[in-house]
């Protein structure tokens, strides 16, 4: 009976929330007193330090779908829902920061669609411009919908009322602060989320007698390969283990993740609000290292849950199928969180997914105003202009994302299948990216050619998974789909590259690695950085860590 | 790290997010250290298997808020108030 999930919020719990949702609008409203030009409003005027930017980064991606669904994963999966932050995110991340930030930071370039017209011209642009925007009001349209599910569960408003406030209080200090009020927003938030959090997990735990308790408890529950990560057959849902850990390094690991990392305006964008070249590479660095933590603080309650909740315990033992597992994190809440604690919580949920929904907005609003207002629609019109135009575009997005949010609360595989889709766009992305800026032969006939025929590639797999032509249940089909994307858009490509004439040299410099000065893609002061504040090293730590961290929970 | 510039410049101040993270964490763990020492109910008990949960994550909340005060009075982040591309000492 999932209708009667209800939490006991008193006076106190209230007022914190009350307390956080203030903070956030004053925010918006100190951050419009220095807003001054479109830079500014867009891209924070290029001032953040990167531990700013760096937590914005992994906060961004810390949304509705994240919590809930990564604590249904490891109440469903048990450890090897790890691989989505180890495997899944760390490499890429670190990528991003090292090898492709340069590019993205170095052409001056103020979105990643943007890098995608300067490097292969219009065509490449407008399909990766459009794709991306509707993804993303899309999306936001998803949080919201989540967002309100929980507040109508929890709270008892109904739907509409809890859509509405949500979009509002979101609206505000997006369209008062621009990315700077969102992106000090989710600096905050992710302190509140771990404030939440990591209570709930460490009472979780006393609760089960500690880490021993937790492991006997499982294991007698006869769930014992849920306490080792590898090879997660039962996740990737290849039987043979070997193919199992191919499919999760090379389709989670490689093709999905770096696809969705790597050119993610949503995060790259928080990169770009720095103020070198060394904080830019350093942003997804550093987000690396909260973002191999945060699975103990998410994924392990979903797994105390499997002992602790009656109604999961009862799921787990009945093999349920009709049990939606996406509750397991707040009944885990509901049982652990005493009055107080419970008021944090509700403000860091709430504020997690208010920020993966002004992530997408954000985001939104620059690639429209600048990628899609300014190239196609009006040019060369003072900069306040394009400035209005971004408020309004997030007025836009914020009204069609309640439209979308109400789609999604009627039909709920619709919108799965559509965010599916969405991800197709990723993988394909990814190649035409990495091709593109390492191989300067590379035409703009190709650039779309590749992006089309790659998206198309990934789809055709899906309908043949979905269909059952190809037989892959649980994420294997997702991987295999992301996987012929890739390939069919490097060789779409090649073929193509080879019978177009590519762009002449001189217009490559900042896009294409052989064409780039040095200057331009390092930094000159990067030398006069301590090592914890260079990108290259802190790399290396991180990637050190993760693959400790698989060695020791494997 | 370069000199200290001699143009103009400003703290940041209030505007600092190290500010506003320090606010809201010390509030929460103020608020929290209250309820726990009130409110130690059996019924709040049963649910954190007898640990005060408010008192220590309120403590503790309180604990970071001091540390991310005191960071950003030792190293205050200096904007420069013309366009300048260096933002201030800030690890």
């Amino acid at each position: 009976m999932d209708d009667q999930l209800r939490l006991d919020a008193s006076f106190v719990d209230y007022a914190l929330v009350a307390a956080y949702f203030a903070v956030v609008l004053l925010i918006g409203v100190a951050a419009r007193r220095r807003v001054s030009d479109s830079l500014d409003f867009f891209l924070s005027g290029r001032s953040l330090p990167a531990w700013v930017t760096g937590l914005a980064f992994v906060s961004a991606n810390l949304g509705a779908v994240e919590i809930v669904g990564m604590s249904a994963n490891g109440a469903q999966y048990g450890m090897a829902t790890m691989h989505y932050f180890w495997i899944g995110a760390v490499p890429a991340m670190l990528f991003l920061g090292i090898v492709m930030m340069p590019f993205y930071y170095g052409s001056k370039v103020r979105s990643v669609p943007e890098f995608m017209r300067r490097r292969f011209g219009t065509g490449a642009h407008l399909v990766n411009a459009i794709s991306f925007a509707v993804a993303q009001v899309l999306i936001a349209g998803i949080n919201l919908y989540l967002l309100a599910t929980i507040v109508n569960a929890l709270l008892g408003w109904p739907l509409w009322v809890s859509l509405i406030v949500a979009a509002v209080v979101v609206l505000s200090y997006i369209t008062l602060g621009g990315l700077s009020a969102a992106i000090y927003n989710e600096v905050l938030q992710f302190f509140v989320i771990v404030a939440a959090l990591l209570p709930l997990t460490l009472i979780g735990l006393h609760r089960v007698g500690g880490v021993g308790g937790l492991v006997d408890k499982v294991t007698a529950s006869g769930g014992e390969e849920q306490l080792s990560s590898w090879p997660a057959t039962e996740l990737s849902g290849f039987e043979n283990p070997v193919w199992s850990a191919v499919g999760i390094v090379f389709g989670l690991g490689f093709v999905l993740s770096f696809g969705y990392w790597t050119t993610n305006f949503v995060e790259v964008q928080r990169a770009m609000a720095t103020n070198s070249m060394s904080a830019a590479r350093s942003t997804p660095v550093i987000g690396a290292f909260p973002k191999m933590f945060i699975p103990f603080i998410v994924v392990i309650p979903g797994l105390i849950a499997t002992v602790l909740v009656p109604e999961v315990i009862e799921a787990k033992a009945n093999a349920d199928a009709d049990f939606d597992y996406n509750n397991a994190i707040l009944l885990l809440i509901r049982d652990v969180l005493p009055n107080g604690l419970l008021g944090v919580a509700l403000a860091g949920l709430l504020a997690a997914f208010m920020a993966g929904m002004a992530a997408n907005i954000s985001a939104f609003n620059t690639v429209f105003s600048y990628d899609l207002w300014q190239q196609y629609v009006k040019k060369d019109r003072p900069d306040g202009y394009y400035l209005a135009v971004g408020r309004w575009a997030t007025v836009g997005a914020t009204v069609a994302a309640i439209g979308t949010a109400l789609i999604a609360s009627g039909y709920t595989n619709l919108m799965d299948y559509l965010q599916t889709l969405f991800g197709f766009f990723n993988a394909p992305l990814f190649a035409t990216f990495i091709l593109g800026m390492f191989w300067k032969r590379m035409t703009p006939t190709a650039g779309w050619a590749g992006l089309v025929a790659g998206t198309s590639a990934a789809i055709v797999v899906f309908v043949l998974v979905e269909t059952g032509v190809l037989d892959l249940p649980g994420q294997g089909g997702a991987f295999v789909a992301a996987g012929a994307a890739f390939v069919v858009d490097i060789v779409v490509s090649v073929v193509v590259s080879r019978v177009t004439t590519p762009k002449p040299v001189k217009e490559l410099a900042g896009l294409v690695y052989s064409e780039t000065p040095r200057e331009v893609r390092t930094d000159p002061d990067a030398h006069r950085l301590p090592w914890y504040r260079s990108p290259v090293p802190l790399a290396g730590i991180a990637l050190a860590m993760v693959i400790v961290l698989n060695v020791i929970f494997r | 790290m370069s000199k200290r510039q001699q143009q103009k410049q400003q703290k940041a101040g209030a505007f600092d997010v190290r500010n506003v993270i320090a606010e809201l964490l010390g509030l929460y763990g103020v608020v929290l250290v209250v309820v726990g020492l009130v409110d130690d109910s059996a019924d709040a008990m049963a649910k954190t298997g007898g640990v005060n949960a408010n008192l220590w994550a309120g403590i503790g909340l309180i604990v970071v808020a001091v540390a991310f005060a005191l960071w950003s009075r030792l190293r205050p982040t200096v904007v420069p108030t013309s366009t300048g591309d260096d933002s201030g000492p800030e690890a």
